[in-house]
């Protein structure tokens, strides 16, 4: 047993190629280079400034999301949270109106989402029920409670719309040319990403999702660790209501709009190479993988396919994305 | 030897010539020439990484061997799969056993292959088939109990009926008694040896020697992936099993225990602890001092390791370290100086997907972070120097899963010494652990003891219980029944005491 040295194996070339990054790293430049090569439109400042704009609040909430995946967990509501805090939002700056319209609706829907998200975690923790379940009950609740509140907001028929300049502002402000909601999208993600690699925390959230049992045994409490992801995922699925809501800027009221958000961020999250049993995982990955969806459908509209594909190509990408990722488990043993 | 009255099982001569096998360009087995008796028991021993379940895992069809042959009956096979082994009647029992806890025995025996008409299961039919092939080999168990219900001896039987089902003739058993109480292990022995009377052949896979020793009649050592000798069990004993696996003599097994403070100075003191599986134990521990908790598995011994370390509710009951009340949770057992290496290390101790380093660093990573704030170079020196103090080799951003079991214990070891504790409780510190790497485990307890601290072991190897602790505390039915010092420590004497009460130790 020499203790000396602390040398790998040599080991052959193709055991060295990190086959589980590669997994999402490949399509996206072939897709990306495909793309920039067929369609002279995509490759354009305005094109990609206007994906990345109309993919900030999904951005941000699939990198909450990712780190309740991370911790073992799974967030069903986040869609439904979405839209709850945007008719929340909407609601405050109709009827309070003006700058503090805007002010409390911003600050009001923000918090909702992280009510929400204390909730969902303090269900799935310590009232032990199975996060999937509870987030999913959750949602149905949300969703009903958005209605209460739309109604109260728009008070008979028609939409809540929030057009006001006050308001208006968070989307239409374009810093050094990119969009206000794009700068967001990169702060958080910038931040989430730095928590998960380099703090506390974002080890604690690797070791409660990779082997509850053990990480509790070690010190940590990870019931806590477990809440603040959902916290962090309620929070985020605010902001991006409140985002989305000023970028559009009308309350979206169709309950399929949040079944699609939520699908569509765990569907970048898994085609970025994050585990859906927790333990493994990163926020590039799923910045890689909702970016991944959203050039495709770009892509697709771009070159003027039947937008009829578009689910079908996303589905077969998520299970080939989901197999390659077995297949390169597999290899390693 | 050679077993005449197999009547009706098929005999099955497999040999090995020369076969070689590397993973990465390592080489883990070089050369092997093996011939496997009809109707023996054949033991392969040698440390962690050795090659033993490479080897085993070739004749499964699990892997494959890069050079060499293997011969079934004189015939040259190539395996692809296992399932094309078993078609040549040969089986592996997995470790993890692959059964369906709510069918009944009968029907994980024939799982996917019932007798039946029209898809319909026949129910007298699947009976009466598994009580002939019970008969042919001699097992006894229910055919219709739910094998959730069974003991897990028992259930690597159903295992191992199943595999018998197939028509298998050779059963590899890969560390079969591991998980094993000692009740459960003698009826696990009792089913090699009628799998050698009824003309099967075994191939055993173990790290404790008496077993080998007892139940085989061939041994044959590998080190370093190759063969040392296979030579008749009767010819062989502890002593040149293990100078064959190390290569050398291993000295005493355990080091010497440290001299026992003098001072009475008491740094873990529980009283009257009430928990689930713990019915009022009272115990002390002196800084420097090693106490022994010895008792059949499931007597209460983890489950009063858990009590004190704060992972379990208390119902009652106090426990202080240096006087100081410890709470009811884990982070402030942790504050107030105790540390537990769990049970079990994949389970219960270990982060497997994640780096070794990390696993190092996890319960301490105060130590290594400013803030919040994870410092890469000092968590990277704190890492190395632990895993240098507990010799554990090479790069430490690999997954910990890749290392030998134990390394991954040594690695448990290290996430405890990485901050200075004043009580350790190691529970089965060397379950799963190849005989080397055993005596550094020792070394560190030992040595941790020396250092003043004082340390609680669990452990079902009464010998280990015997060779490290200065005293022995016997648990039965989550109490303390004996206290054994200087002379009383005696094998004899603790399962004696741990075994006093039949119907309690029995329903356990």
């Amino acid at each position: 047993m020499s203790t000396d040295t602390l040398t790998q194996p040599s080991r052959s070339f193709a055991r060295r190629i990190p086959w589980r990054s590669l997994a999402i790293v490949v399509p996206f430049l072939a897709v990306f280079i495909a793309l920039s090569i067929g369609s002279p439109a995509f490759l354009t400042f305005q094109n990609v400034g206007n994906v990345l704009d109309r993919q900030s609040g999904i951005l941000i909430v699939a990198a909450a999301s990712t780190l309740v995946l991370i911790a073992g967990g799974i967030d069903l509501s986040i869609g439904a949270t979405y839209m709850f805090t945007a008719v929340i939002c909407g609601t405050l700056i109709v009827k309070v109106g003006g700058v503090a319209g805007a002010v409390l609706g911003i600050t009001v829907g923000v918090l909702a989402g992280l009510l929400v998200g204390i909730v969902n975690g303090i269900i799935s923790t310590y009232l032990k029920v199975n996060p999937l379940i509870a987030t999913l009950a959750m949602s149905f609740i949300i969703l009903g409670a958005t209605k209460l509140v739309s109604q109260f907001g728009k008070q008979g028929v028609g939409q809540i719309r929030v057009d006001v300049p006050e308001f208006r502002w968070l989307a239409t402000t374009k810093p050094l040319g990119i969009s206000l909601p794009t700068w967001i999208a990169f702060v958080v993600l910038v931040i989430l990403g730095i928590v998960l690699w380099r703090t506390t925390f974002g080890r604690y959230v690797y070791a409660a999702g990779g082997n509850a049992e053990a990480a509790r045994l070690a010190g940590i409490r990870v019931n806590i660790v477990r809440i603040s992801t959902f916290a962090l995922a309620g929070l985020a699925s605010g902001l991006a209501g409140v985002i989305d809501l000023a970028r559009t800027p009308s309350v979206p009221e169709n309950d399929a709009i949040s079944t699609t958000l939520t699908f569509t961020v765990l569907a970048g999250i898994v085609v970025g190479g994050t585990s859906i049993l927790g333990g493994e995982g990163a926020i590039w990955r799923t910045v890689l993988g909702i970016l991944f969806i959203a050039m495709l459908y770009n892509g697709f509209t771009l070159l003027r396919i039947d937008p009829l594909f578009q689910g079908i190509a996303l589905g077969v990408i998520i299970l080939l994305a989901v197999g390659f990722d077995a297949w390169s488990k597999f290899r390693r043993r | 030897m050679p077993n005449t009255a197999a009547l009706d099982t098929p005999q099955l001569l497999v040999e090995l010539r020369g076969v070689g096998k590397s993973f990465g360009g390592v080489p883990v087995l070089t050369d092997i020439d093996l011939r496997l008796e009809p109707g023996s028991v054949h033991a392969l021993v040698g440390e962690n990484g050795a090659g033993k379940s490479t080897l085993s895992k070739i004749i499964a069809g699990i892997y494959s061997a890069d050079s060499g042959e293997l011969l079934v009956d004189g015939e040259e096979q190539s395996f692809g799969t296992p399932r094309e082994a078993l078609d040549r009647g040969i089986a592996a029992i997995a470790q993890e056993l692959a059964l369906v806890p709510a069918l009944s025995v009968a029907e994980n025996v024939f799982l996917g292959r019932e007798p039946r008409t029209l898809g319909w299961i026949g129910r007298r039919q699947l009976r009466k088939e598994f009580v002939a092939l019970a008969e042919r080999t001699g097992f006894a168990l229910d055919p219709d109990v739910p094998v959730g219900s069974l003991r897990t001896a028992d259930q690597q039987k159903v295992e191992i009926l199943r595999a018998l089902a197939r028509g298998a003739s050779l059963i590899i058993m890969d560390e079969p008694t591991a998980a094993l109480s000692g009740r459960d292990t003698e009826l696990l022995h009792d089913v090699v040896r009628q799998l050698a009377a009824s003309g099967h052949t075994v191939l055993l896979i173990s790290h404790y020697l008496s077993e080998v020793l007892e139940l085989s009649d061939t041994i044959t050592i590998l080190r370093d992936g190759r063969l040392i000798r296979t030579a008749p069990a009767a010819g062989e004993t502890e002593a040149s099993l293990i100078e064959g696996m190390l290569g050398r003599t291993l000295g005493s097994v355990f080091p010497e225990k440290p001299p026992l403070p003098t001072a009475e100075n008491e740094v873990l003191v529980v009283t009257d602890l009430v928990a689930p599986g713990v019915n009022g134990v009272s115990l002390t521990v002196r800084a420097g001092e090693i106490v022994g908790l010895a008792g059949l598995v499931g007597a209460g011994r983890s489950e009063i390791a858990h009590a004190i370390y704060g992972s379990v509710r208390r119902s009652a009951g106090t426990v202080e370290v240096d006087g100081v009340d410890c709470g009811q949770s884990i982070p402030e057992a942790l504050g107030k100086g105790i540390f537990l290496i769990p049970e079990s290390r994949k389970e219960q101790g270990l982060v497997l997907g994640r780096p070794i380093r990390q696993n190092v660093t996890l319960s301490n990573l105060a130590l290594v972070t400013n803030g919040n704030w994870v410092m890469p170079a000092k968590e990277r020196r704190a890492s190395r120097d632990m895993l240098e103090r507990v010799t554990v080799a090479g790069d430490d951003r690999r997954d910990v899963s890749a290392l030998s079991g134990g390394n991954q214990q040594k690695v448990l070891f290290a996430r405890a010494l990485q901050r200075s504790r004043k009580v350790l409780i190691a529970d089965e510190p060397t379950r799963g652990v190849d005989v080397g790497s055993r005596r550094a485990i020792y070394d560190l307890i030992v040595d941790q003891a020396a250092q003043g601290i004082g340390v609680l072991v669990i452990s079902s190897d009464v010998e280990e219980v015997l060779g490290l602790a200065h005293r022995i505390l016997v648990i039965r039915a989550g109490r303390v029944v004996a206290e054994l010092t200087g002379a009383d420590m005696t094998e004899e004497k603790v399962l004696t005491a741990a075994f006093a009460d039949p119907i309690t130790s029995g329903s356990i």
